[in-house]
């Protein structure tokens, strides 16, 4: 799923400043799962925003909505009402919920509440890990099910470099090593061959590197 | 004698047997190239050639490749570093051209140390490639006389390709594997990491020997003379990938001239790694501290060195 992290209170502020009218618009998608952009976050900011309008004695009128996926267009539809009645808006879904609102509805200023972190999955309560990268070209397979491209530092793809000590990452002792991980894999599995082949340099024009993605499925088009 | 891949000197001399002396050279924060010349004039008559390395620490400094052109002026042989963590393969191929054509013929392929541990924190990184296809990428260039895209060229980049190799990195039995991967995608010689646990680096070395790398590939041992007791704990514990045993942190701890106690646990440790079987040269990375240089390559007894050719 998309992880994402909520911007501190006085950055959201600042993007509001000039305007009286706010809804603040959540995401029950992956966002609310990873308690960041969801109903329940919604009404926190809110709060939060309407407090320290009062303090700072602005004048402010701050609404609240969700909808179940703020990246689908018919979703959106149903935001028209609401959207209209109000200045600008504050979204905390994800970067493709902002940018659809944005689109939907072009007069509207559309202010990110939430800054999109990254596509992974809770490890634990309160932990959540990078672990897709979207390079456009899956090596899973010859990886034993563990991504070097999202979870390595460098992306290397034939095995760690030389800043792998005690299973961690050169980077930050947080983070395991990728490839530790990787060599251990494949070790339990009796596999350890798999790791003396030289994978060649990688495609990267199916990443961003190719430019803006997109895909076109002519067997679904109407 | 065998054909040689780069004609360079240090090529020659592993040729020969020679057990052999490389140095690295830092080169100057600021575009200052008499700091350049300075050390490469200590270095001059007491290294077979000189690494120059690629930004380390991802701290800007003045390129290997113009520092190294300075060293090809001054008569020195240097060894360009080349890491993957700044330039794609466009920009690698296209400087390794500049630095063929510039008469340089050493050239060393690394990952490159992640840029969060240097001035440059907020940067992005590059890492196209890895190491072992920056590897392959090279030989490639040298032997097949294609880019990396397949297309050909007419005057080929002939350098003697080196690789790096950290024997005290985890996962330990993974590493001669690796060095095995290095090996086959075309590095000629080997610098490993700085040992100052030589019985570790002997484990690792028998298993070097076991998978038969010795016969395929030059290995040099990285040394460095420690300065004091701060910088002992300071590499052990904040230097990723190196392993500094609690004796010689003592040692250099109870040392009244700990500098001169550092000098000679590096002696120390050149003699045992010579006695090493496969061990082919040393490579000494005195850091910020190139003076010391000549003195433990002396007391070692590897001086004269062999004129350049």
């Amino acid at each position: 799923m998309i992880v994402g992290e909520q911007k501190p209170v006085d950055e959201i502020r600042e993007m509001i400043a000039d305007y009286e009218k706010i809804l603040v618009l959540g995401c029950n998608g992956c966002v609310a799962v990873c308690f960041a952009g969801g109903e329940r976050e919604v009404k926190i900011l809110a709060s939060a925003l309407r407090m320290t309008a009062k303090i700072a004695g602005d004048k402010k009128e701050i609404t609240e909505g969700a909808v179940e996926k703020q990246c689908e267009w018919e979703f959106i539809e149903s935001l028209k009402e609401q959207v209209e009645k109000c200045e600008a808006v504050v979204s905390i879904a994800c970067g493709i919920g902002v940018q659809a609102l944005a689109e939907k509805f072009p007069e509207t200023p559309i202010f990110p509440g939430l800054n999109t972190s990254f596509m992974g999955m809770p490890l634990e309560a309160g932990v959540w890990a990078e672990t897709c990268a979207a390079c456009g070209e899956c090596i899973l397979d010859k990886t034993g099910g563990i991504c070097p491209i999202a979870r390595c530092a460098k992306n290397l793809l034939n095995g760690p470099c030389g800043g792998s000590q005690d299973g961690k990452c050169e980077v930050s002792p947080e983070t395991p090593c990728a490839w530790e991980l990787i060599y251990h894999r494949f070790k339990d599995r009796g596999r350890l061959g798999a790791l003396e082949e030289i994978r060649p340099a990688k495609d990267w024009s199916k990443a961003r590197d190719g430019g803006v993605r997109k895909i076109v499925r002519e067997d679904l088009k109407l | 004698m065998k054909l040689m891949k780069s004609g360079s000197n240090l090529e020659r001399l592993l040729q020969e047997g020679k057990f052999v002396v490389t140095a690295e050279l830092g080169p100057p924060k600021s575009a200052d190239a008499d700091v350049i010349r300075k050390k490469a004039n200590i270095l001059k008559d007491v290294a077979d050639a000189v690494n120059i390395t690629d930004c380390q620490t991802a701290i800007v400094r003045v390129s290997s490749i113009a520092a190294g052109c300075i060293l090809v002026q001054m008569g020195l042989e240097p060894i360009i570093q080349m890491t993957c963590r700044d330039r794609n393969r466009i920009a690698i191929q296209s400087d390794l051209l500049g630095a063929a054509a510039l008469g340089i013929r050493n050239l060393l392929c690394l990952t490159g140390d992640h840029q969060k541990f240097g001035n440059h924190p907020s940067s992005k990184n590059v890492f196209d490639l890895d190491s072992i296809q920056l590897l392959k990428m090279v030989k490639d260039m040298r032997d097949e006389k294609k880019f990396q895209c397949g297309e050909e060229m007419d005057i080929e980049p002939r350098f003697f390709i080196g690789a790096v190799e950290n024997p005290f990195a985890d996962p330990f039995e993974y590493r001669a594997l690796r060095l095995a991967k290095k090996v086959a995608a075309g590095a000629d010689f080997i610098q490993t990491q700085i040992v100052y646990n030589v019985d570790k680096f002997s484990q690792w070395m028998e298993r070097v020997r076991q998978l038969g790398l010795d016969h395929k590939v030059y290995i040099l041992a990285g040394v460095s003379p420690l300065k004091s007791v701060g910088m002992a704990k300071y590499m052990k514990h904040h230097v990723p990938g190196l392993d500094v045993p609690d004796a010689l942190i003592e040692r250099i701890g109870k040392a009244e001239n700990p500098k001169e106690e550092g000098i000679k646990i590096c002696v120390e440790i050149i003699n045992r790694v010579r006695k090493i079987q496969g061990i082919s040269g040393v490579h000494i990375m005195a850091i910020e501290w190139e003076t010391s240089v000549p003195e433990i390559v002396e007391r070692a007894g590897l001086l004269p060195r062999p004129k350049i050719a």
